[in-house]
């Protein structure tokens, strides 16, 4: 797979537009800003009658899945329905050997249906840079999660829901915990968070489950729970990836959440008003008690809601006003 | 036009508003103001009938025709339906009323949140240059624009109603339209 390190010069149109989202890292806090602002808008469309708008009629949207998902796929897939768009939905199990081949070929093959986006998951970090790269240039691709790489949207969601919440980012204390070693979604969290100024990004785990020279991302580590929680606003858990996990990096999911499972005890040292976040599926008993998923502090649901509003600023921004891109913009309203 | 003019005008449209609704038996209209000078007018009309509903802003950025032209507006506000628009009598209020294309994507709009029983559409000043069969029912001015000449309503308080040349670029935070050609 390529590298990703010029990721962000292929996420922007030569007017500064956003024509991919494949990380979060590299784009500005005005451009991340406007991402936030517009699903503010469209989190609206869920209380008509009728949740739908006609933005981007006409436009077909693929998702391109070689992974398996639940709640990304149906947001996504809501999110391109909501704006009226027609979605394809493909499950694409990933293979080994030819996974070069088989995008490309899956690709060409989509593009010649006059697709407009590709939303892609993919176990190989790079797989939706990859695509980009790659795909014809009417045609847009979201990152759904590729690797231990990167997954904007559910970076994006996460800033959304923590502004509703707190507001200002800057005067901000935010915990995550877990595995950050293999989490795309720390990732995409924590350069978010640095470009929208907050004021503190703790990471809390075992060391065995931190990448290596973590404090580099311009977070503060700890490896007690109590201690990394203590005064946060904010406390983002994260799922144990053991799929992901070739080699024994923990001894038991009993003894980890002994550890760094979280409880209404261990969350007592944090703000009273703090908020707590996980992406989704929770392994109830693992990272959290059940009765913390299910408490009054938990935005876990909240965050699937916000997700649909999210994808579809994103969606929107990326091919809503794509038909004449390049020539300017006519000034004054036709009332 | 002077603040006094605009105020004269709203005042007469609350007046034109009250005798068609007694013509029509209307006796508890929900009124909504599109975004963002519909809903400074519609404020003003909304006290001046003193209506028990409170008053409903409809932002139609996501339904305008020349979205992929113009681009998505940075800063869409949510449309804030405080009741809802099944089986009621709607008064769609704008503040200027010229080529249509803005009343009908308010009305693709408020059906996507339920059925009225019936719209009336209130307009503070009317001008020539209707793209699409739509009238209003009660008007506020009359203003003739010559080519390349604007007007536009500058808010919240005062109302002014703004005549001047088209600039290259729209001015933020005003809503405003060109002469058709």
């Amino acid at each position: 797979m390529m590298s990703h390190a010029n990721a962000h010069d292929l996420q922007l149109d030569p007017a500064g537009h956003l024509k991919h989202l494949l990380t979060v890292e590299g784009l500005s806090r005005e451009l991340l800003t406007e991402v936030l602002d517009q699903a503010e808008g469209f989190l609206g469309v869920a209380q008509q009658a009728v949740k739908k708008v006609p933005l981007c009629r006409g436009k077909v949207v693929a998702n391109l899945f070689f992974e398996t998902s639940t709640r990304t796929r149906t947001t996504f897939e809501l999110a391109a329905k909501r704006l009226s768009a027609d979605v394809l939905n493909l499950n694409i199990a990933a293979s080994a050997t030819t996974k070069g081949e088989t995008l490309l070929d899956t690709l060409r093959n989509l593009e010649a249906m006059q697709v407009d986006m590709f939303v892609v998951r993919h176990a190989a970090s790079g797989a939706a840079h990859f695509i980009a790269s790659q795909a014809a240039p009417h045609v847009s691709v979201i990152n759904a999660g590729d690797g231990r790489h990167a997954h904007p949207t559910q970076g994006m969601l996460d800033m959304f829901t923590i502004r509703r919440h707190k507001g200002a980012f800057e005067n901000l204390r935010i915990a995550i915990v877990g595995d950050i070693l293999h989490s795309r979604v720390a990732r995409s969290q924590i350069a978010a968070l640095n470009t929208l100024g907050t004021g503190e990004i703790r990471v809390i785990g075992p060391r065995t489950l931190m990448p290596a020279q973590v404090e580099s991302l311009g977070v503060r580590v700890f490896d007690d729970l109590r201690e990394g929680v203590r005064d946060a606003d904010v406390v983002i858990m994260l799922r144990l990836q053991r799929e992901r996990m070739s080699v024994a990096l923990l001894p038991s999911e009993h003894e980890y959440f002994q550890l760094y499972g979280l409880t209404e005890e261990r969350l007592s040292t944090a703000r009273p008003d703090a908020i707590v976040m996980h992406p989704g599926p929770i392994n109830r008993g693992v990272e959290m008690d059940t009765q913390v998923a299910d408490g009054p502090r938990s935005v876990i649901l909240e965050q699937v809601s916000n997700g649909i509003a999210v994808r579809m600023a994103v969606i929107a921004m990326c091919i809503g006003t794509q038909n004449l891109r390049g020539q300017s913009a006519v000034g004054g309203l036709d009332d | 036009m002077d603040h006094a003019a605009v105020e004269t005008a709203i005042a007469a449209m609350g007046i034109g508003l009250q005798a068609l609704l007694e013509r029509r038996h209307i006796t508890a209209p929900l009124m909504v103001g599109i975004h963002t000078g519909g809903v400074w007018v519609a404020e003003r009309l909304h006290a001046e009938l003193a209506l028990a509903d409170p008053l409903g802003h409809l932002d139609i950025s996501y339904y305008r025709d020349d979205f992929s032209r113009i681009g998505m507006h940075p800063q869409v506000r949510p449309s804030h339906l405080p009741v809802t628009v099944e089986n009621r009598h709607i008064i769609l209020v704008d503040d200027v009323l010229q080529t249509g294309r803005t009343i009908r994507a308010a009305l693709n709009t408020l059906f996507d949140y339920g059925r009225p029983k019936s719209v009336i559409l209130a307009v503070l000043a009317e001008l020539d240059g209707r793209h699409l069969p739509i009238e209003p029912n009660v008007v506020g001015l009359h203003a003739r624009l010559a080519a390349g000449e604007r007007i536009k309503l500058t808010g919240p308080a005062p109302l002014v109603l703004v005549r001047g040349r088209a600039p290259a670029k729209p001015a933020p935070k005003t809503h405003q339209v060109e002469a058709a050609p």
